[in-house]
């Protein structure tokens, strides 16, 4: 049972990632990592939703109908965003203000809703926290990397914090202006994937379909 | 042994029924929704009070930088005494004299409103804002008895969003002594450096309208400096935020002009050019 809840909790954070092996939740990857605050306040909020929505989903997976569970367990997942959201506004304000509409999107966040789908319906509440937990710290780990970048060869900046002096405030360091844009993002998160696949080529996909060799023989 | 196990009363009986059974369908997402709608509630009522006294403060500390009155770590509460807060009548470009409390005033709720709000036509509504209030806050900090400076709120469409902001003028309700946004979702790094203070240094000074009382001011493209002609009227506009910057331009021609604050920002001045 120990060894369980570790891998949950360590298996998605390079093994199983739900961002660079399943390619999941891509879209907030995007839009919170032009900086580093905004994407580790994200990350805190989705790895708190992805956890408790993963134990209350198990409490209850008893009694949820398989007709409306998708439905059970957006609602449940959409309260918690709201919730989060509301503490945020409350003790994080200004950080609430840079995040603006992707706290709320987090309801749509494909991560969140997979492992309530996938993982929770079959799994006790514990274990689901943990599954939840490990989950959310895996999305973490690729967004920081990811805005790590971005901070840092966009704007010479990290935390807000300036590390490279920038040229129009009088440094030597012409930021690469892309690098603020959504598609740097994609770029990053390739390149990710391609490192942790040389890495672990055990991650990579067999083909879907290969060409059929022709030998010569078979030439009419 | 079924009859052991069997709950009693009602609620036991439907939640040992079959998951896929109508009734307790409907029971379980009725409970469901009261119980999240009980949480959600909950958490908005009890940290309400905290979230006001945050945009209260935002509000605050912006209008406090925008005059040079910040310093990191004040207390707005006492820092905010300074300001007396009016309400404009902007059609009338005089001061409004009704009961709303211009303290509470929601400008932008008000804009939205029936009878507090005006619609604006296409050619009017160069900011992209669709509709105004009739009133707006003004804060006015004075020395001694003579005003030093005048706040204004202004709001204008760039790129993606609407920026809100507040402009602080001299005494001469002519000459911009800042700008500052508090709230937009331009592009980060773009548009979004609409919040760099450098650039918002380059505002300080900058005058606004002509001989005729028309506004002349204008975000420009390209370099500004003092050989521009008419660069007291300019502003070098935002490179790789052309939108953005044309956007600010907007609302300042609109807030300053005849449909924002022009009246107003009249009036006061030929008191001013009487006294």
């Amino acid at each position: 049972m120990a060894s369980q809840a570790k891998t949950n909790v360590i298996d998605p954070l390079i093994d199983n990632n739900p961002i660079t092996l399943q390619v999941l939740g891509i879209c907030s990857a995007l839009a919170v990592t032009t900086n580093m605050t905004a994407a580790l306040i994200m990350c805190i909020a989705l790895t708190t939703v992805a956890a408790f929505s993963g134990a209350i989903i198990s409490m209850i997976r008893h009694h949820i109908p398989s007709s409306i569970r998708i439905i059970v367990q957006m609602t449940v997942i959409a309260s918690l965003v709201i919730i989060v959201d509301q503490i945020l506004k409350a003790y994080a304000y200004e950080a609430s203000k840079q995040l603006s509409v992707f706290v709320g999107l987090i309801i749509t966040n494909c991560i969140v809703l997979g492992r309530a789908e996938a993982y929770a319906m079959k799994n006790s509440p514990g274990m689901s926290f943990l599954d939840g937990l490990g989950n959310g710290l895996g999305y973490s780990v690729v967004l920081l990397v990811v805005a790590f970048f971005r901070e840092l060869l966009g704007a010479g900046k990290l935390f807000g914090q300036t590390i490279i002096p920038v040229a129009n405030e009088g440094g030597w360091y012409m930021p690469n202006g892309l690098m603020l844009l959504p598609p740097s993002a994609f770029f990053i998160i390739g390149l990710m994937i391609w490192a942790i696949r040389t890495w672990k080529p055990r991650q990579v996909e067999a083909p879907d379909y290969q060409i059929h060799q022709v030998h010569r023989t078979e030439v009419l | 042994m079924a009859e052991i196990t069997q709950k009693k009363g009602f609620l036991g009986q439907l939640m040992q029924r079959p998951n896929d059974d109508p009734t307790k369908t409907i029971f379980i997402a009725i409970m469901l929704c009261l119980v999240c709608s009980v949480m959600v509630s909950t958490a908005a009522v009890a940290l309400k009070s905290k979230q006001i006294v945050n945009k209260q403060n935002d509000i605050r500390q912006n209008i406090l930088a925008v005059t040079d009155q910040y310093e990191p770590g004040m207390d707005m509460e006492t820092a905010f005494e300074k300001f007396e807060v009016k309400l404009v009548d902007i059609a009338a470009g005089e001061f409004a004299e009704n009961d709303i409390n211009p303290a509470t005033f929601d400008q932008r709720k008000a804009a939205g409103s029936p009878d507090l709000g005006v619609r604006l036509s296409n050619r009017e509504d160069i900011a992209g804002i669709g509709s105004r209030a009739k009133y707006a806050p003004v804060y006015i900090l004075r020395q001694g008895d003579e005003i030093e400076q005048i706040v204004i709120p202004v709001h204008g469409y760039g790129l993606w969003s609407t920026m809100y902001g507040f402009l602080s003028l001299e005494n001469d309700f002519n000459t911009i002594r800042g700008l500052r946004f508090y709230e937009h979702a331009e592009t980060p790094g773009l548009g979004g450096e609409i919040e760099n203070s450098r650039w918002l240094a380059k505002w300080e000074g900058k005058k606004i309208f002509d001989e005729n009382g028309n506004v002349e001011f204008r975000v420009v493209r390209g370099y500004v400096d003092n050989n521009t002609p008419q660069a007291e009227y300019k502003v070098d506009g935002l490179s790789g935020a052309t939108l953005t910057s044309q956007g600010v331009s907007n609302m300042m021609v609109f807030w300053l002009g005849e449909n924002g604050f022009g009246p107003f920002l009249q009036n006061m001045r030929s008191e001013v050019g009487n006294n």
